[in-house]
């Protein structure tokens, strides 16, 4: 399995450990005010935030030590750049990724439109976000495996 | 994936040319190795550019290294 392939299967369980870590931590402090009040908004907009800000550094963290764990069991050095290939897997990733969010977004929307409590519409936004991280690890392990 | 209708016989050129391993040509051409390996098996067509390159790394004209048919794969056809 090339370095590409693995760090994509990293990267794939490292987003699915921190969505529900996090998750299974942020759900013990749910606020026990009304669905509208400003607590509640304050609530999500901090879980977004610090999911937000958690998930980049712990990616960053899991890079660098993957990295580490790399040199040291195949004495390879990772690749120094991104080429053509590289670029364009990633491109198609993105693709899939801002597609599935742009989806949970316009869910999200709906959900307000039919007047679903603001709680469902940042759920689904979460989940969007989620899945279009883990879809972008999929299909980027796919290409690398099956081509372009 | 997609049909991919370029095939190539960047292997066997390898091979010719003193065994050369897929890391050296890979940096000749300035790609990474996964890149070889998937032009190789025919998971991948190259850019217009870095076709040349390798072709150029060979010291063989474009046709001699690609083709273009039905049942293009890599080298290990």
């Amino acid at each position: 399995m090339t370095y590409q392939e693995k760090k994509s299967i990293v990267s794939l369980i490292s987003s699915i450990l921190i969505f529900v870590i996090y998750g299974a931590y942020k759900y013990q402090s749910y606020p026990d005010a009304g669905s509208e009040s400003t607590e509640v908004l304050r609530y999500w907009g901090s879980y977004v935030l610090v999911l937000t800000l958690v998930s980049i550094i712990a990616h960053i963290v899991i890079g660098i030590i993957f990295n580490i764990v790399f040199r040291i069991t195949t004495g390879e050095k990772e690749p120094a750049f991104a080429d053509e290939l590289d670029k364009l897997i990633e491109l198609k990733s993105y693709r899939i990724g801002f597609f599935l969010f742009i989806l949970g977004f316009l869910l999200a929307m709906g959900s307000l439109v039919i007047e679903q409590p603001v709680r469902t519409m940042f759920v689904i936004l979460i989940f969007a976000g989620f899945l279009s991280d883990v879809s972008g690890n999929v299909a980027k392990l796919y290409h690398y495996r099956k081509g372009v | 994936m997609g049909k991919n209708l370029v095939g190539n016989h960047i292997r066997r050129l390898r091979f010719n040319h003193n065994e050369m391993t897929q890391q050296q040509l890979a940096d000749k051409v300035g790609v990474t190795r996964q890149t070889i390996v998937a032009l190789e098996k025919g998971n991948y067509s190259p850019s217009l550019e870095l076709a040349f390159r390798i072709a150029h790394a060979f010291g063989l004209p474009l046709e001699e290294v690609f083709y273009y048919g039905e049942h293009a794969e890599g080298d290990g056809e």
